[in-house]
């Protein structure tokens, strides 16, 4: 086994058992952290496959901006431990159920896909996740959804502020 | 490293988000499910843009293709941050109406 391999079932290992923690997790705090845990994962996956300018993105928007932002309106709103109330078990049993059925049939599915088989993902090589090519591509043939996307934030931006204040 | 492992990973992350969604009542967890939802799908984009590269460079060596891929995901962050910043105002605009974060109490839309 590679080191490959061994960092990739880790980081799977790793993304996996956080995401089941946030679920399982009665305090919305720890949820939180247990998904910033998850982002980390994540990123450490698209250094993995040599995507480093996602990588350094993921963690700066992700965990650095959006679980803050979770994390001041989960204070704000000051959920209580235990005050959350639960969904019957047969709804959660219900939840789970689908899900997991959902999973299965996914798997299954691929599994069978002939266009999948023996293909494989460049691992550690190629450039195109680097700075260099990426902000070539966003400057000239993505710069007029670049653009667009700062018209949204803006909307957003107004839009989060005339919400919170009423 | 095969696609179909990344596609499991995928799929195992986007149905534990599909279970929180389902399961929980706490408005803010459900969100967070959302989120990771959507990272399953980042990273799911990012594997195959790195799969029709490396297809692609054993045609020619100075190749960009699957960067469109890789454009796409920081999009999808832009979006998912504008996102963010929206959804939360509503919640803390619902815990100031109805002092709970439960989403059973918003289905007063329903009539």
């Amino acid at each position: 086994m590679s080191t490959l391999e061994i960092l990739f079932y880790t980081l799977s290992a790793f993304a996996i058992i956080s995401a089941i923690m946030v679920l399982v997790s009665k305090n919305p705090i720890y949820s939180v952290l247990w998904l910033i845990l998850v982002f980390f994962a994540i990123s450490g996956h698209y250094v993995l496959l040599n995507a480093q300018f996602l990588a350094i993105v993921n963690i700066i928007v992700y965990a650095g901006a959006i679980m803050v932002l979770f994390l001041f309106v989960i204070m704000l709103v000051n959920v209580k431990q235990n005050s959350e109330p639960q969904k019957q078990m047969l709804v959660k049993f219900i939840g789970v159920l689908s899900g997991g059925s959902f999973l299965l049939l996914l798997v299954a599915l691929v599994k069978q896909t002939v266009q999948l088989q023996g293909q494989n993902v460049l691992l550690k090589e190629g450039t195109i996740g680097l700075i260099h090519p990426l902000g070539k591509a966003l400057f000239t043939d993505y710069v007029v959804p670049f653009e667009i996307s700062s018209v949204l934030f803006l909307s957003a931006m107004v839009g989060a502020v005339i919400i919170g204040k009423k | 490293m095969p696609i179909q492992y990344y596609i499991f990973l995928c799929l195992t992350l986007f149905s534990i988000g599909v279970i929180g969604v389902l399961t929980r009542r706490n408005a803010i967890i459900v969100f967070m499910c959302i989120e990771l939802m959507l990272n399953a799908v980042n990273l799911l984009l990012v594997a195959f843009s790195k799969m029709f590269h490396g297809i692609a460079l054993q045609v020619s060596s100075a190749t960009t293709t699957g960067i469109d891929a890789q454009v796409f995901v920081f999009f999808i962050m832009v979006v998912a941050a504008a996102e963010v910043s929206v959804g939360l105002a509503i919640i803390v605009m619902m815990y100031r109406n109805t002092h709970s974060v439960d989403i059973n109490f918003l289905n007063r839309l329903k009539n």
